[in-house]
């Protein structure tokens, strides 16, 4: 048995039944990582000797008989936007190379309560900014389909850790859509919760009326484990929503037969022919499961691409003005004064795409122009949440594509922003509605390398036991790896 | 009504960043063709429409306060052991009121 193909649940089967110890699930891992990291660049810090204490930990607890919690020993690699006490946190950028945070995420301190091990800290696109993890200040992460393929973004290093098994589970956050299309790029599970379901507490702000705190993992059960852990009210998040947590997990064989899916005609517009047939086959495998298949409109679909991105760079804007030199990160070496030392240290330490996002958020919402953009924004944004609200009317879910075409080649899209924005048309509008997502596998292209392509289930707000139980039924009856 | 290499100097200049030339003209036509794309909403009549300003679905809104207690907080220690210059328990910048 290779421990590291095991899913969270064989990892407990594994130690409850004393097949294994957390230590050699936690060795195995480290020693995946090892000879897999090099190549695939998706942890930028391992923390082995943390982890394996932490490990250690979980035997002794078994050894004494104690009942575990239930992430006992296992393995969990996290976004390096999460910040963990006294584990290096760089959000992948020179403004913060050394900076070692004094505390842990709410996400974090969660998942080590219910017993799980951290093993490092996984690449990104610089402070989440990016659909391929190409903007990470450090090295590229590559998908481990294909070598020459990004993994997606903005937590491609999550999605890659999970998907070349160098960890069961991890965290994420998707702002527009950085946990779901990439684990669409890799083949694996990944999902946001409804906004305020998984605390912010300690996730590095990007957009905070658009971020969230989310799993990857390679079941649904997994991933409905790791939601349990983390969600609920957080003190130390106002935004937290005080709504019950269910047993998601316990709840994943509830009957989706006659539920109703709808299918939203405008995200069938201009993607590849080969994701248009795999998710055409997977609907109609929700079909053949009982369920009722309706068209919809999101009329407004067309213009979340740039509701998003007035919005999410606007709050950019103002949440990156902390990184001024003073209090952490990088300061420049030389200049002149206080104002000069700001600039040059922000001119420095911050990379190309969170510079061109600072300067379109500040523009937005500089003096004159906030009401033609900002103001604006936040109306279509309401636009775009009314046309989910009348769609959840008459449909229980929505199924769509994640992204409109499978994983591409490093630096293809690198040159042209806008293109790069545009690929994001389906994950973006959930996350202006503030609604629960999650992409699973469905199928892959037919010609080698075989890329991976996601199907993205979309419910109303706290929505996310439905929403998993069709993401499951889905899994169950072999849709992950529908054939043509 | 495009966006000029001056115009981008000055979001510059707001957002504290100290832009190279090349910069300059690099970022002068990307953020150009971005501002021009969003224009795009400028198709919909939203005179109406109140502006989102909060996300939390609204049957679910989250009590907005905590008691106001007092907690424990961050050791001063802790709280400067990040900070590029510190003096006697102190953050240090260079000098706020710049010589004329």
């Amino acid at each position: 048995m290779d421990l590291t193909d095991l899913t969270a649940e064989g990892i407990r089967q594994a130690l409850v039944s004393r097949q294994s110890s957390a230590e050699e699930v936690c060795q195995a891992h480290l020693k995946r990582i090892e000879e897999k990291n090099g190549e695939i660049g998706a942890f930028l810090t391992v923390c082995t000797e943390r982890a394996l204490e932490q490990a250690q930990n979980v035997d002794r607890a078994i050894a004494e008989g104690r009942a575990l919690p239930p992430l006992a020993g296992v393995p969990v690699a996290v976004k390096d936007v999460l910040v963990t006490r006294g584990v290096r946190t760089t959000c992948a950028s020179r403004i913060l190379e050394n900076y070692v945070p004094p505390y842990h995420a709410t996400a974090v301190e969660r998942l080590e309560a219910a017993g799980a091990v951290v093993l490092g800290k996984t690449n990104c696109d610089e402070f989440a900014m990016g659909s391929s993890t190409e903007n990470s200040a450090f090295l590229p992460t590559r998908n481990p389909i294909d070598a020459e393929r990004v993994p997606g973004g903005s937590s491609g290093g999550s999605a890659a850790a999970v998907g070349a098994h160098l960890a069961p589970i991890a965290l994420g956050s998707d702002t527009g859509g950085s946990i779901r299309q990439p684990a669409a790029f890799c083949g694996v599970v990944g999902m946001m919760g409804t906004y305020g379901r998984v605390s912010r507490y300690g996730l590095v702000a990007f957009a905070s009326s658009l971020d969230h705190v989310g799993p990857f993992a390679r079941s649904v059960t997994d991933a409905a484990r790791v939601l349990k852990v983390i969600a609920g009210r957080d003190s130390a998040d106002s935004t937290s929503a005080d709504v019950p947590v269910p047993d998601y997990e316990a709840l994943l064989a509830g009957e989706i037969s006659g539920l109703k899916v709808g299918v939203p005609r405008e995200y069938f517009e201009g993607l590849s022919a080969e994701t248009g047939d795999n998710i055409e086959r997977g609907i109609r495998m929700l079909g053949e499961l009982g369920c009722r298949i309706e068209s919809i409109t999101l009329p407004h679909t067309a213009y979340s691409i740039a509701c998003y991105y007035i919005i999410a760079t606007a709050e950019a804007s103002s949440n990156l003005a902390r990184y001024d030199g003073v209090r952490y990160g990088f300061r420049a070496s030389s200049y002149e004064g206080l104002r000069d030392m700001y600039k040059k240290t922000r001119d420095a330490g911050f990379g190309a795409e969170v510079k061109r996002r600072i300067m379109l958020g500040t523009y937005v919402l500089s003096s004159g122009y906030y009401d033609a953009y900002y103001r604006k924004a936040q109306q279509v944004r309401a636009l775009i949440a009314r046309d989910f609200l009348n769609a959840f009317e008459k449909v229980d879910v929505i199924v769509t594509p994640v992204s409109p075409m499978p994983a591409f080649k490093l630096g293809e899209r690198l040159d042209d922003p806008l293109q790069m924005y545009l690929a994001d048309i389906y994950t973006v509008n959930a996350s202006l509605a503030g609604i629960p997502g999650v992409s699973v596998p469905c199928g892959r292209t037919r010609t080698a390398p075989h890329l991976p392509i996601g199907m993205q289930i979309l419910a109303p707000h706290f929505g996310e036991v439905r929403m998993l139980q069709v993401a499951r039924a889905f899994e169950k009856a072999g849709g992950f790896e529908l054939a043509g | 009504m495009g966006l000029t290499e001056e115009n981008v100097r000055h979001v510059a200049e707001l957002a504290h960043l100290d832009l190279a030339d090349e910069e300059v003209r690099k970022f002068q036509p990307q953020l150009d063709a971005i501002l021009a794309y969003v224009q795009k909403l400028n198709e919909l009549d939203t005179s109406n429409v109140p502006p989102m300003a909060q996300v939390l679905s609204p049957a679910k809104a989250t009590p907005p306060l905590r008691p106001d207690q007092m907690a424990e907080c961050l050791p001063r220690e802790l709280a400067l052991a990040n900070a590029p210059e510190q003096s006697a328990g102190f953050f240090k910048t260079p000098s706020v009121l710049e010589r004329e």
